[in-house]
């Protein structure tokens, strides 16, 4: 029963964020604001974690698995994959190498800064 | 059994949602245990291989896209919610996260715009087309929040769909190399990096290098996807790449 509660707690989660997404026009997808609703609830009613915990646990740990039917799409697009394979490939290979590499110098670039601003934290 | 009643049931399977739901499910339980038996090798991932066996077997039956989503799109709706529940480790992770909020932030907006430039040009560089290129633009971003970033700026949601995927595949199977080669071993480093740029196939690899790893990861899929979907569409506005 757990597991079904948390499931629906989610979906009321998801509704919420598409409906408010609709109403008020904002720019951000509706799971996500449904994201950030759950998020800001937890934040002041921390208990409702352990109810929605098993859901969320169950579906993040088999997250590739959803990404399947998407990726099986790709036979749509065999048209413009054989037209257009070399700059999306290469386009996919070096962006996600470059987006990669830059977040991660960054993080470590900025930590070290504001670690060295805090030295008591040694 | 004779022709005629194969016929039957194969007219029968192929009009019903059973078939593309089972036929999901099959393929990635095989993919998940050959990945597992080959030691986690990370080219066979299970998206790969269930999602090459998909296409091949649709190929081969000669079943439309369409029919096998009739069934699948049971496992597509649930990205939805678990979109939603990426609300759980960013809870669980708060006060880590309170630390590191600043290197976090700064980092992430930075490989959001990298992420989208480096995309957009590259692809515009080497002649592919606007949908195209508009549709490689969220590609680091989770599929549900990329599809619905893509239809926004003019892409094609599916394709972008299918590219997030392949974005996924790709980071999940070079992060740790790459990792290695710049000389970065801080576990929080590498999470905020892998799931910024391969969302959740990246955050389910991470997971398999330690916990650390994965929550930082998860956290930076789900705030780069909200950074994503508030910011593209006005970056490319703003920058002419949408007239």
């Amino acid at each position: 029963m757990q597991l079904i509660n948390g499931i629906t707690l989610l979906l009321i989660y998801q509704l919420a964020g598409e409906v408010s997404v609709r109403l008020l026009g904002l720019p951000v997808p509706g799971p996500v604001m449904g994201m950030v609703m759950l998020f800001i609830t937890l934040m002041i009613r921390g208990q409702m974690a352990k109810a929605v915990e098993p859901a969320s646990t169950a579906l993040l740990g088999h997250l590739s698995l959803l990404f399947v039917p998407a990726g099986v799409g790709l036979i749509v697009h065999f048209n413009r994959l054989g037209n257009e394979w070399l700059p999306i490939s290469v386009t996919l290979l070096l962006s996600t190498i470059i987006t990669m590499a830059v977040t991660a110098l960054v993080m470590q670039w900025v930590t070290r800064l504001t670690a060295r601003r805090e030295p008591n934290h040694d | 059994m004779t022709e005629p009643d194969l016929n039957r049931i194969w007219v029968y399977l192929s009009a019903s949602p059973l078939l593309g739901l089972t036929m999901t499910l099959v393929a990635y339980s095989l993919a998940h245990r050959l990945y597992l038996r080959s030691g986690l090798n990370p080219l066979l991932n299970p998206v790969v291989t269930s999602v090459t066996a998909l296409i091949l077997f649709l190929l081969a039956t000669d079943t439309s896209y369409d029919d096998y989503f009739d069934g699948a799109q049971f496992v597509h709706f649930l990205l939805g919610p678990a979109t939603v529940a990426l609300a759980i480790p960013l809870y669980q992770q708060f006060n880590k996260l309170k630390q590191v909020w600043l290197p976090v932030t700064v980092a992430l907006v930075t490989g959001v715009v990298v992420g989208a430039f480096s995309s957009v040009a590259i692809a515009r560089l080497l002649g592919a087309s606007l949908e195209t290129q508009l549709s490689l633009a969220p590609k680091s971003v989770t599929a549900p929040v990329g599809m619905a970033i893509s239809e926004q700026i003019g892409g094609l949601p599916s394709l972008t769909a299918a590219l997030v995927v392949v974005t996924g595949i790709i980071g999940a199977v070079i992060g740790s190399k790459l990792f290695d080669l710049m000389g970065i071993r801080d576990d929080s480093v590498k999470g905020i990096a892998m799931g910024m740029t391969s969302h959740g196939i990246g955050t389910a690899r991470a997971f398999q290098v330690s916990a650390q790893m994965g929550a930082f990861s998860g956290l930076a899929m789900a705030l780069s996807a909200f950074l994503y979907s508030v910011f593209l569409p006005w970056l490319l506005s703003i920058t002419g790449v949408l007239g």
